[in-house]
């Protein structure tokens, strides 16, 4: 292509100044989750950062659901608090609709739901949820902002390389310093 | 599309704005640099002046340096804070700092603040903001203690105590809530030390160590990392992989030995 003909010569040199609404807000923040065979482990920071500013050194986004779920966010803090509201009510109904507890991989699904719902004006939340199935083992699920979502969030790509692993349970101690190390990690490295 | 080819015409060209503004709606992504998103800050005291840095540079949201040297050398009397992208405050100082020593080569005479104000203002000026460098520069001269604030656009200030960067108004926030003339030297540390860290603390862009640069008649001390308030916490666990974690395909071994037989003569018709 001639670059000449890249470009037109008589286009004004921006366009007119367009106002627009725009609802969402980037706060930031990092959580984690590890599975094990009898427990899952979910851990978050509790900034909540706007740009270069802090808006408060405490502000939790990893939430309860029930005894045996957990919901880690991030993105845009008031969105995952919406969220979380929203779940803890279909929780609330669910249980006085069924007189018992959702169990986890429920909930998962509920998410998902819940996130797709709202497809063409979505919660700017990527989530995280972990917790113990009706078996007793840990489950973990993973989402994008839209509710695509898998239940292997800490899978790798590339052991090939790794032939001499071996792979054995991790003691939920190991999680937690793992956890731990992770974040003071993430924090060197991360405004 | 309404194309043409113009013969140049004399004075400014922008054409290459509106290419770049072409090529960016095409998705093409123009290299980042890296902006020191800084906290810098001075103060003039009784018998000298005292400069301040933290020590983070950013490259958006990664910290691209946790450890990196803020304040620079311009002359033995004359240092220099530098806020904005990494490269410029870096290039600039440097680039004065050589024109500064010959300047006194000729001249045999002490260098004046006055006159690295007026060469950075001048060059900064000159590049009309696209030098993107913050400048304190302070140090003592004939005049006694003297600080200029320099804007990249070439904007000069002659003030008793100043603040820039991204951590500006932290840091100033502190120095207007204690300032005062003639301070004594530790005190004058200790409210620099303090500027910093309130920049170091409440903007994201500033971060990990203080830095602090005391400058009296005939007379520097440079404290590098005089303040640490974010020691690395220690690790828990070790992440080595043992070994056999990669696996060893095939093994072969050579003696290797380099011959060279004779020397062509270099070319030089």
């Amino acid at each position: 292509m001639n670059p000449v003909a890249l470009y037109n010569h008589d286009a004004p040199i921006s366009a007119a100044q367009q106002h627009q609404f725009d609802p969402y807000e980037m706060n930031g923040g990092s959580s984690l989750v590890i599975k094990g065979a009898d427990y899952c482990l979910i851990a978050s920071d509790t900034r909540q950062s706007d740009g270069y500013k802090i808006n408060s050194r405490y502000v939790p986004k990893a939430f309860k659901l029930t005894e045996t779920a957990v919901l880690a966010t991030s993105g845009f803090s008031a969105d995952g608090l919406a969220l979380f509201k929203k779940l803890s009510q279909n929780l609330e109904w669910y249980k006085h609709a069924h007189d018992k507890v959702m169990s986890t991989p429920a909930i998962a699904q509920m998410l998902s739901n819940t996130l797709y719902y709202k497809r063409f004006f979505p919660y700017y939340t990527f989530c995280l949820l972990g917790g113990i199935d009706e078996q007793g083992r840990g489950v973990s699920y993973s989402y994008d902002p839209l509710g695509s979502y898998g239940a292997e969030p800490y899978k790798s790509v590339g052991h090939k390389n790794q032939q001499g692993v071996q792979r054995t349970d991790m003691s939920l101690d190991t999680a937690i310093s793992i956890a731990k190390d992770a974040f003071t990690s993430a924090s060197e490295r991360d405004i | 599309m309404v194309t043409r080819l113009e013969q140049p015409r004399g004075g400014f060209n922008f054409d290459n704005f509106q290419r770049n503004v072409s090529l960016e709606q095409k998705g093409i992504r123009i290299p980042k640099p890296i902006k020191t998103g800084t906290t810098i800050a001075a103060i003039i005291y009784k018998d000298g002046v005292c400069l301040g840095a933290d020590t983070r540079a950013t490259s958006g949201p990664i910290v691209a340096d946790k450890n990196c040297a803020k304040i620079h050398y311009l002359a033995p009397n004359i240092y220099c804070c530098g806020a904005g992208t990494a490269a410029d405050t870096e290039f600039t100082t440097a680039l004065i700092s050589s024109q500064l020593e010959l300047h006194r080569l000729t001249t045999g005479r002490q260098t004046r603040l006055s006159t690295a104000r007026s060469m950075l203002c001048q060059m900064l000026f000159k590049y009309q903001g696209h030098v993107s460098a913050a400048l304190i520069i302070g140090g003592y001269d004939v005049n006694g203690p003297n600080l200029y604030s320099v804007m990249p656009h070439g904007s000069v200030d002659n003030v008793p105590f100043m603040t820039m960067g991204s951590g500006s108004l932290a840091a100033m926030a502190v120095f207007e809530r204690s300032w005062r003339k003639d301070l004594e030297r530790q005190e004058a540390i200790d409210l620099v030390k303090d500027a910093i860290d309130a920049g170091i603390f409440n903007d994201l862009g500033s971060g990990s160590n203080v830095d602090i640069n005391v400058i009296e008649k005939d007379k520097v001390d440079i404290y590098r990392n005089y303040y640490k308030p974010n020691e690395r916490a220690p690790k828990e666990k070790v992440y080595k992989f043992k070994r056999g974690t990669t696996p060893i395909l095939k093994e072969s071994i050579k003696d290797i030995l380099v011959i060279t037989e004779g020397v062509e003569a270099m070319d030089i018709s």
